[in-house]
């Protein structure tokens, strides 16, 4: 498939008051129409600068970001480059505009000007999206994170864009909450079609991903398929991440001498490979 | 629970009040304010206290609702009657004493100004007990719309917005200064007892945290919607459709009734 967005060889750095200081340094990556991608890194590694960059929010000072055929540059097409890439963020209270659910998942239609038929058809559609349409009378303080997260969610998806990035969308929710973000992003990538990016710092969560992008100090650690990334446990570890507990799991046992397949990365394949393993001896 | 404080005082029932446009009733309570003052004699002003209470029947909310809105302003009340009971000096002399005296002309000025300021008090305490925050926002900015003559568009939208979003984020604010002063108390800090000044002092910590959690909120906000495809007002179109109904017709109309016969009545007598 095509490259919905290129990043090529982009520099970008923050003003401090003291130094300046360099989080982006010739970066380049580029993410496939319809794929879901992870990207990993510790904090200061960049990967949130990256989401703002994506949709034109903070511009590269050298280099090119070009979605879908718009450079994020061009002033004239900046509400375009908005409209095919949304960015969700890590606080759902700072995202939720209106006081109504169905009104704040309409703000951005309303923005762009659709017309009031189409309006109510796409924020209903969004709202079942999300499984959020029962809520859609609902007060957004009086909802749970993970609730507000899906309706900030869907404000998103009701502006029909080709990719969303998300910023550590499930940081501030408890257990349950991560887990319907993520299976509803993952739904929508998997239904609609819609490029997922998803910055975390979750192992598991990246684990459900078709690839995973690894970021230190503003550099592409590793790239690849997540039972290949997550195989290198060493390298992630010296820079400070972690690996999903099934191939922690394998990593220890390898170390041992006992011989398991070290790409695994979910607990059903751990399950199966122990099994193998045990009944081999047996 | 700070949060479950109820804002505006809307209060959900089912009526023809509850109904009718959000403009309409802004209207209309301007409309009934203002003849409030045109009222001269009793006759026209209880003739409009008949209106209003037959509003009240019609907004299916139990009258003790209204009553207790009564309760913190009754004091205002007594003291303007009070105040009007001895500003009158004609008539008929019932009391003189010192400097006080009471005439039945004082007495009867008195109330008709104390029977002004409840119906008042009641005209607003229906607008604000049927109409939500939000469409009270929208029928502003529809109302206000004719200053675009006068290129004043964008302030009318940036009102409109500011009032939505100081809406959506009072009960967030609220949430966040709870846990700021348990996080203050956790921390030693004495809120709750010492003289006055002491107490302003003691509310600095939780304050200065509150303004500066304030202002991330904005920004993180103000990203959001741009990520929206926010550019301001121009082009916008509206989630919500306000028409003028049926009930608007005939409210419209028992108001202009109701004119007219306060009118007359004012000549007559």
């Amino acid at each position: 498939m095509s490259n919905l967005i290129e990043v090529k060889n982009i520099v970008f750095e923050y003003e401090s008051d003291d130094a300046k200081k360099n989080v982006l340094n010739d970066f380049s990556v580029s993410f496939e129409q319809g794929s879901f991608t992870a990207v990993l890194g510790h904090n200061g590694s960049g990967k949130s600068t990256l989401a703002k960059l994506l949709n034109g929010l903070y511009k590269p000072l050298k280099g090119k970001i070009i979605v879908d055929g718009i450079d994020t540059n061009d002033p004239e097409r900046e509400i375009d480059i908005k409209r095919s890439v949304g960015v969700v963020f890590q606080n759902p209270d700072n995202q939720i505009i209106a006081t109504v659910v169905e009104e704040d998942v309409a703000f951005g239609l309303e923005n762009l000007g659709i017309p009031y038929d189409i309006m109510h058809e796409r924020v209903e559609s969004a709202l079942e999206a999300v499984g959020m349409a029962e809520y859609r009378k609902s007060s957004p303080h009086k909802l749970s994170g993970g609730q507000k997260q899906r309706v900030a969610i869907a404000g998103i998806v009701a502006m029909q864009p080709k990719c969303i990035v998300l910023d550590e969308p499930t940081s501030m929710l408890d257990p349950q909450g991560r887990k319907d973000v993520i299976s509803t992003i993952t739904k929508l990538c998997k239904e609609k079609g819609i490029t997922v990016i998803l910055i975390t710092h979750y192992m598991n969560e990246a684990a459900c991903a078709d690839r995973v992008v690894v970021m230190d100090r503003g550099k592409i650690v590793l790239d690849d398929k997540p039972n290949v990334v997550f195989s290198n446990v060493e390298l992630l570890k010296s820079i400070g991440l972690d690996v999903p507990q099934p191939t922690e799991l394998a990593y220890q046992l390898n170390r041992c001498g006992i011989e398991i397949d070290n790409t695994i990365i979910t607990v059903d394949d751990c399950v199966e490979n122990l099994k193998k393993i045990f009944l081999e001896e047996k | 629970m700070l949060k479950d404080i109820t804002f505006g005082q809307y209060f959900p029932v089912d009526s023809v009040v509850h109904k009718a446009d959000p403009r309409t009733k802004i209207l209309l309570l301007i409309g009934f304010i203002i003849f409030t003052f045109v009222c001269n004699n009793f006759f026209s002003l209880v003739f409009l206290a008949t209106s209003v209470l037959a509003i009240v029947v019609l907004t299916n909310i139990p009258l003790i609702i209204y009553l207790k809105n009564f309760k913190a302003v009754l004091p205002v009340v007594i003291f303007a009657t009070v105040l009007n009971m001895f500003y009158v000096k004609t008539g008929v002399v019932l009391v003189d004493w010192w400097i006080f005296t009471i005439t039945v002309d004082g007495i009867l000025r008195a109330v008709f100004m104390a029977l002004r300021v409840v119906l008042l008090i009641m005209m607003s305490a229906i607008f604000s007990y049927t109409t939500t925050p939000t469409s009270i926002t929208n029928a502003l900015e529809s109302l206000l719309k004719p200053l675009k003559y006068i290129k004043l568009e964008s302030a009318v939208h940036v009102l409109s917005m500011a009032m939505t979003i100081t809406l959506r984020f009072i009960p967030t604010l609220i949430e966040e200064t709870e846990k700021i002063m348990n996080a203050q108390k956790a921390r030693g800090a004495d809120i709750e007892t010492g003289n006055l000044l002491k107490r302003a002092k003691a509310l600095i910590p939780i304050l200065i945290p509150l303004f500066i959690s304030s202002i991330h909120h904005a920004y993180d906000l103000a990203e959001s919607m741009e990520c929206r495809c926010y550019v301001g007002g121009v082009g916008r179109t509206k989630f919500n459709k306000m028409r003028y109904g049926t009930v608007d017709i005939i409210g419209g109309i028992c108001f202009l009734v109701i004119c007219c016969v306060i009118i007359l009545l004012n000549i007559l007598f």
